[in-house]
């Protein structure tokens, strides 16, 4: 796979990695300065923003779904813990009663962590009161996860037994579960019913969500390509071969189960901070349909693909396609042409990828600096033999429908 | 030759329903044998092997590998009324291990229809087999700081890779290798568990005569350089004479005969279980 | 007789919703039993027979409306099927499930892009609205009428599977599907039946479901879907009298929970039922057991 023990070529792809991965920093971090928000290019940024975040929680489901074989369709779910998680720990005390306006007193939590820190280490205009608020993000976005975890780590105790399908209904209806209880009024003082979370901490910068995201990422392809990765990848593979083989699939799919759930966590947590205001109500198994279509796109089992199909899914469905929505698309007018004609055409492409490229685009392959040089090596070689393969194909044709002919002739 | 047990199972019965697929099977491997445990087809010769394994729990009886228990279970609930195996009253205990606990207690198996890891390459193959020894935890594996263990590992691998002559495929996808490969990667792997016991389902299914003969010579060399037991189900009678110490032969899920390979060939009830009876 | 009557009508609520989910609960059975697929796009398929009821009637009169959805609905089961899930009858079952999954997202799409995202009301069909006393209760004909009718059409189904060749066709390949095909069996025939069958039976659901509750949204079917698919489980997959049973048992619990005042959690408690069932017993309760072959 991308592992070599070749040195020399790995050495080499490791600095080609480091220089694009700054390259790629500094190029948010300037156009985040250069886009204003009213400017029509914030599309791009939009885009940039939301397609790191699900391109996150694409990976963490990826490394369910693709790499551990666990049909599991609790995304949402575990989603919208860390998106309360840390939404409610992240309100400023004097915004608590506008926002808990329902609830006596503005609810029950009266702190909020990035804001405290903010305070402590030298007020809203330091510089360190703005490392003390970062650094109060950072802390309730572990926090976030860890609670997900714990919960998915619950969860999995009687979910995991489950084989496939079951497994996937199982993790749905434990998403709908979740999502009502955070909706109950009971709980309200906490987590405001269901009454939109808003007014808290958030970031200022595109650039960390890229960060927090990639480092996270980074993470999980680091872990798929372990030892303990291997033992995911043996349970998808064959369980019972992996059992024979001495893994304890119980205790590595809760692993694999409880980790992707931390970073889905985590990715709430961000989803919350991009759109500065949260709810339980869109987060439902509508939500997780939306990343498993992400991670299929991308290729089950490819996390490179699952970071480019979420890229290519939300800058599709925020952005290239709105023209769909508003009667003028690539220069063609038509009436029908209506609010959600966008999703339609959307919901086509997906349905014939999934029939007729059901690899996704990058199948089980990941990015490799090799395959790209390879890529670019083979092309003109590639161009020169298209022309006889178009022949090749259309005497194919020919041959069948000759074939066809004598046999129906006979 | 020092006969120190290795495997004894006893009396283990294994019903699915009504259906009887082990009946009282008792054997025994002793260090350093390689035995022979063959039958007509459906027999219950691989239920045999996945009750010592732990795939399914026996219904009646006892597997022990060096002295300890890996499998005790007597007819309950339902099968109670069902039972229809002997030496209901014997065992008291229930005692289930999983899989994956009996191949850490050390005893590795083949499958007869190969069941490698399709997605995963020739090296990662042999990796998987690995894992269940290794130290680090997930973080510690995650962010590299076993590299010296991994670095062992993979040498590990390759060691046994080229044994079997598969280190020019390591980098294959383990379904892309030929038939035959194949089955010695499953050997390979099993190895990979460092086993005191070797159960290999038909090793040799679907080879010529040469190939079956190199397998032979190969499952030999693997005892002494292992320092380990072999139990194996085959059918090539060639493989299972030339090489077994002692032969179990099974008919219906029953032992009809128990013995060296000379004495099986010439037991009248083995003959008459594989070629019928001349009326 | 306080207590009567202050259950008598969520009681009488709980079985008329329970048949309504009966009978989505039914095609969900029958697919998974004979294509081992949750057919996720079923529920959808239940809100787009509504939204074709709601189109229909401002166009038709009623009694045409009604059977046109159902034709019409019967036929849109069976090109889903032909479309999304024949061609991947040799991929992986995951694969095929997320197919499923894709048909769902599909038809959710294209109902808001119909709607507009807004709340359509569903056309009234005066003789079900009508309302009826019982034992002092006061509800509407629907509410009657529908574990009658769910009764009726589970056994003509039931004959239907044990008495005619179809429906021994139909057991054979729920069985066995490679060994019915070595038989010689039309499979596609068969699945093609079970469509229809399954299509006919949640369309006269969604009539009988939404004219209980008149408002339908393109979400309107995931939340039925989701619960008949928990009956189809609870009563073991792949049993039809499990199904319905496992429906009844659901609309009336929730019903029950709603009567004490917890109406958030009555979604929530068809779920813990999945779970639970699923621990104790994940053959659900007529269901049989499968034992993997190694």
């Amino acid at each position: 796979m991308t592992e070599r023990i070749n040195g020399s070529s790995n050495k080499r792809n490791m600095v080609l990695s480091f220089i694009a991965l700054a390259a790629l920093l500094v190029l948010v971090y300037v156009l985040d300065i250069v886009i204003k928000p009213t400017s029509s290019w914030n599309n791009l940024m939009t885009c940039l923003e939301k397609g790191t975040i699900y391109a996150l929680v694409a990976v963490s489901m990826n490394l369910l779904n693709g790499f551990t074989g666990l049909f599991s369709l609790g995304q949402a779910g575990f989603m919208l813990i860390g998106a309360y998680a840390y939404a409610v720990f992240a309100i400023a005390p004097e915004d608590r009663t506008t926002v808990y306006q329902y609830y006596e007193g503005g609810g029950l939590i009266h702190f909020s962590l990035p804001h405290m820190l903010q305070d402590m280490m030298g007020g809203a205009d330091a510089f360190g009161g703005a490392i003390g608020y970062y650094l109060g993000i950072i802390l309730l976005m572990i926090f976030a996860g860890l609670l997900t975890a714990g919960i998915a780590f619950l969860i999995g105790i009687p979910v995991l037994r489950l084989k496939s399908d079951y497994l996937a209904i199982a993790t749905l209806g434990f998403a709908e579960i979740i999502r009502s209880f955070f909706q109950w009024e009971g709980l309200g003082p906490v987590t405001n019913g269901s009454n939109v979370l808003r007014k808290f901490a958030s970031y200022d910068s595109s650039i960390f969500p890229v960060l927090v995201a990639g480092v996270c990422i980074a993470f999980i392809v680091m872990l798929i390509n372990s030892s303990y990765g291997r033992a995911f990848k043996s349970i998808r593979d064959d369980e019972i071969a992996a059992e024979a083989m001495g893994v304890n699939l119980f205790k590595h799919k809760e692993l694999s189960f409880v980790i992707s759930s931390f970073f889905a966590g985590v990715g709430g947590a961000l989803l919350a901070m991009f759109q500065n205001n949260i709810n339980a109500s869109p987060f439902t198994s509508n939500m997780t349909y939306e990343i498993l279509l992400i991670v299929v796109i991308g290729g089950i089992g490819s996390v490179t693909g699952s970071i480019i199909g979420s890229y290519l899914f939300i800058a599709c469905s925020e952005w290239w396609l709105r023209g769909l929505d508003k009667g003028e698309f690539l220069g063609i007018e038509a009436d029908f042409m209506t609010p959600g004609f966008r999703k339609v055409v959307f919901a086509v492409v997906i349905m014939g990828i999934v029939l007729f490229y059901s690899r996704g685009i990058m199948g089980t392959k990941e990015f490799s600096w090799d395959g790209l040089f390879n890529f670019f090596r083979t092309l003109p070689a590639r161009i020169a033999g298209i022309p006889g393969k178009i022949k090749a194909k259309f005497s194919a044709k020919k041959h069948k429908k000759n074939t066809k002919k004598v046999k129906e002739a006979q | 030759m020092n006969k120190e047990n290795v495997l004894r199972v006893s009396d283990i019965t294994m019903q699915f329903g009504g259906v009887v697929a082990v009946n009282n099977l008792s054997l025994e491997v002793n260090k350093g044998e390689i035995i022979g445990l063959i039958g007509p087809n459906g027999a219950g010769k691989t239920t045999a092997f996945n009750v010592i394994t732990g795939v399914y729990a026996p219904t009646n009886g006892m597997v022990e590998l060096n002295g300890s228990v890996i499998a005790e279970n007597h007819p309950q609930g339902k099968m109670k009324a069902q039972y229809k195996g002997e030496n209901a009253g014997k065992y008291t205990g229930k005692t289930v291990l999983t899989p994956d606990k009996i191949t850490k207690k050390g005893i590795a198996r083949t499958f007869q229809n190969i069941r490698l890891f399709k997605g995963m390459t020739v090296l990662e193959n042999v990796l998987v087999a690995m894992h269940m020894n290794m130290k680090a935890g997930v973080f510690g594996s995650a962010l590299r700081f076993n590299a010296a263990e991994e670095a062992k590992m993979r040498e590990e691998a390759m060691d046994l890779l080229r044994m079997f002559g598969l280190e020019g495929n390591k980098d294959d996808l383990a379904t892309s290798l030929p038939y035959g490969k194949q089955r010695h990667l499953e050997i390979a792997r099993a190895l990979a568990t460092k086993p005191q016991l070797l159960l290999l389902d038909e090793p040799a299914a679907g080879m010529n005569p040469q190939e079956s003969d190199e397998l032979m010579h190969l499952v030999g060399k693997i005892r002494e350089q292992f320092d380990l037991s072999v139990l194996m189900i085959e059918h090539h009678m060639q493989v299972i004479m030339g090489i077994c110490d002692r032969i179990y032969v099974l008919d219906y899920g029953a032992l009809i005969a128990e013995g060296n390979p000379e004495e099986i060939q010439n037991n009248p009830r083995v003959i008459e279980a594989y070629l019928g009876v001349d009326d | 007789m306080e207590l009567v009557v202050k259950w008598l009508p969520y009681i009488l609520a709980g079985i008329s919703v329970g048949g309504q989910f009966a009978l989505i609960a039914i095609g969900y059975t029958m697919v998974y039993g004979i294509l081992r697929l949750i057919n996720f796009a079923h529920g959808d398929m239940f809100m787009i027979a509504g939204l074709i009821m709601v189109y229909m009637a401002t166009a038709l009169p009623l009694w045409m409306s009604v059977i046109l959805v159902l034709i019409i609905t019967v036929v849109l089961g069976c090109t889903i099927e032909r479309v999304a899930y024949r061609p991947l009858r040799q991929a992986p079952r995951m694969s095929i499930m997320i197919s499923a999954i894709g048909v769902s997202y599909f038809l959710q799409n294209m109902a808001l892009y119909v709607t507009g995202g807004l709340t359509r009301t569903y056309p009234t069909i005066e003789w079900l609205q009508k309302n009826i006393t019982i034992m002092g209760a006061s509800t509407k004909m629907v509410t009657l009428i529908t574990p009658v009718l769910t009764i009726v059409l589970v056994i003509a189904l039931v004959l239907l599977i044990k008495r005619t060749k179809i429906g021994m066709a139909m057991r054979a390949v729920s069985r066995d599907f490679e060994t019915s095909a070595l038989m010689g069996i039309d499979i596609n025939k068969v699945i093609t039946v079970t469509f229809i069958i399954g299509s006919f039976l949640a369309a006269v659901g969604s009539i009988l479901y939404f004219s209980n509750y008149t408002g339908i949204m393109p979400t309107s079917g995931s939340m039925p879907g989701l619960k008949a698919f928990v009956a189809a489980v609870f009563g073991g997959i792949g049993s039809i009298p499990g199904a319905v049973v496992g429906a009844f048992v659901i609309g009336i619990c929730e019903n029950i929970i709603k009567g004490l005042g917890l109406t958030t959690f009555s979604d929530a408690f068809t779920f813990v039922l999945l779970i639970v069932i699923l621990m104790v017993k994940p053959t659900g309760l007529f269901g049989e057991k499968n034992i993997d072959k190694v």
